[in-house]
């Protein structure tokens, strides 16, 4: 479950004050709004990337508003993935089990189990500079719920992809949305992103 | 269109090219200087202990100046490049001050700073009761190089960590990273060759060092002599073919080093 209440970021002239909502365990919602309404602010501040003035988050019963982004237990898409360029797809997925140093055969059992969850098996040993958007897409969000988190963020997954790309990727996350049992919250700007996906709208 | 860019082009092309052609023309008559005595001369130069020396406390020195340039240039170019704060601007200001300096205020300068006495000791008398001697000795040499060398590294590893995403360190935090983790892990793999083509900088510029190493280390031969003050001390005495011969090396080991830097830097376009 994902609790945001009375929360206001500032950044430079920008302002986004007020901003409450709550997401049930398990849901996808869906983050609509036009551009510049503060849709990616919003999620950076989410995930502690961003500095809050005001306002509670609470992520899985915990008030984790003063949580460094490591302890916050969210996975975190980005619009352009960010991808580590330096690492393969294996170590990209298996980025924050090392973090978290569990044992290697714990690490290979969950990248293969989401490697086939999110059809990367023959992908894994390749680079991530040689991938088309959508297999960047799907290695980051391997790596996002690799650890486990009761929450994903994710931020306009879809905008770099054609249109199969597009229905691939959802496909992989409401797949992913059952099986790992996370609750998303999902920013777009396309109405037939939460018309294929949401079972919650949230408008900014 | 095309037609009458043409002279326009070539005289660009002319104008240009001679500072190429300058360059080219002084290696060329390095080499035709010594023509068909090439080999000889070389042969006799290496094989003189004193210049075999002075090649080896120049491969180390550098390589010492090197090491510690990176060692102040990655952090100093990471918070250049990634960190707001109260006097970034001034510290920018003061990284390039050794860029633009007349290489013999170097010296001059790391001398006063050694020898100035504050209450009744000076850093250097301080170091000698501890057994160390600086100026006119090997340290002084690196210190010399470092000075110099480590503003290029700065410069380097400054746009390196610039040109690197922001958001992959981002993403590494909310991954589990520290701030410290999400450095090691993400930006400085990411910054590898950045690394190495500051490290290749830094090494042929302390090679090529002249000013501060005289003023500081001196020009004593078998003691503080390294490539430059042999290119010096054999042109003093007069023996032209030799500091030819040492020029010729000292070239081919700045172009190898500049091949590795271009080709660094190619590698590590996206």
């Amino acid at each position: 479950m994902i609790t945001v209440s009375d929360f206001c970021v500032v950044a430079g002239k920008f302002r986004l004050e007020n901003v409450s909502f709550t997401i049930a365990a398990g849901a996808h919602a869906v983050l609509m709004g036009p551009s510049g309404a503060g849709k990616t602010t919003t999620l950076e501040a989410i995930c502690g990337l961003r500095a809050v003035e005001s306002g509670r988050i609470v992520i899985a019963d915990r008030d984790v508003s003063a949580f460094p982004p490591a302890e916050r237990g969210i996975g975190f898409v980005p619009q352009d993935g960010a991808l580590f360029p330096h690492l393969t797809v294996r170590e990209n997925a298996a980025f924050a089990l090392k973090v978290r140093r569990q044992s290697p055969a714990d690490i290979v059992a969950r990248v293969n189990e989401l490697a086939a969850q999110l059809g990367l098996t023959q992908l894994l040993d390749r680079r991530v500079t040689e991938l088309s958007g959508g297999e960047k897409q799907r290695v980051a969000l391997a790596r996002a719920v690799a650890f486990r988190p009761p929450v994903l963020l994710l931020d306009e997954p879809f905008s770099a992809l054609d249109v199969p790309g597009r229905e691939l990727l959802r496909e992989h996350l409401q797949r992913l949305r059952a099986e790992e049992r996370i609750t998303i919250l999902h920013v777009t700007h396309d109405p037939s992103d939460a018309e294929a996906l949401a079972t919650q709208v949230i408008k900014l | 269109m095309f037609h009458n860019s043409r002279p326009f082009l070539a005289a660009l092309a002319v104008l240009g090219g001679s500072y190429v052609l300058l360059i080219v023309a002084m290696v060329a008559a390095d080499v035709a200087y010594l023509g068909g005595r090439l080999p000889a001369v070389m042969t006799e130069v290496f094989g003189a202990p004193e210049i075999r020396d002075s090649l080896l406390l120049s491969l180390f020195s550098c390589s010492i100046a090197a090491v510690l340039s990176v060692l102040a240039g990655v952090p100093l170019g990471y918070l250049l490049a990634r960190e707001k704060w109260r006097g970034r601007g001034l510290v920018e200001w003061l990284v390039d001050i050794p860029v633009v300096l007349p290489p013999l205020v170097v010296g001059v300068s790391l001398l006063i700073l050694f020898h100035v006495k504050v209450g009744t000791h000076s850093i250097e008398s301080w170091l000698n009761g501890h057994g160390m001697r600086v100026s006119f000795a090997v340290p002084a040499v690196i210190i010399a190089q470092f000075t110099v060398a480590a503003a290029f590294a700065v410069r380097t590893l400054k746009l390196t960590f610039s040109q690197i995403p922001r958001r992959t360190e981002e993403v590494a935090l909310t991954l589990g990273c520290s701030r410290a983790g999400a450095f090691w892990r993400v930006a400085l793999p990411q910054a590898r060759r950045g690394v190495l083509g500051a490290f290749t900088l830094a090494w042929a510029r302390s090679l090529g060092e002249f000013g501060p190493v005289y003023v500081f280390a001196g020009v004593t031969r078998g003691r503080t002599e390294v490539l430059s003050t042999t290119v010096y001390l054999e042109l003093s005495t007069g023996r032209l073919d030799a500091a030819v011969a040492v020029s010729l090396l000292m070239i081919a080991v700045a172009l190898v080093a500049l091949g590795l830097v271009r080709w660094l830097g190619k590698e590590d376009a996206p």
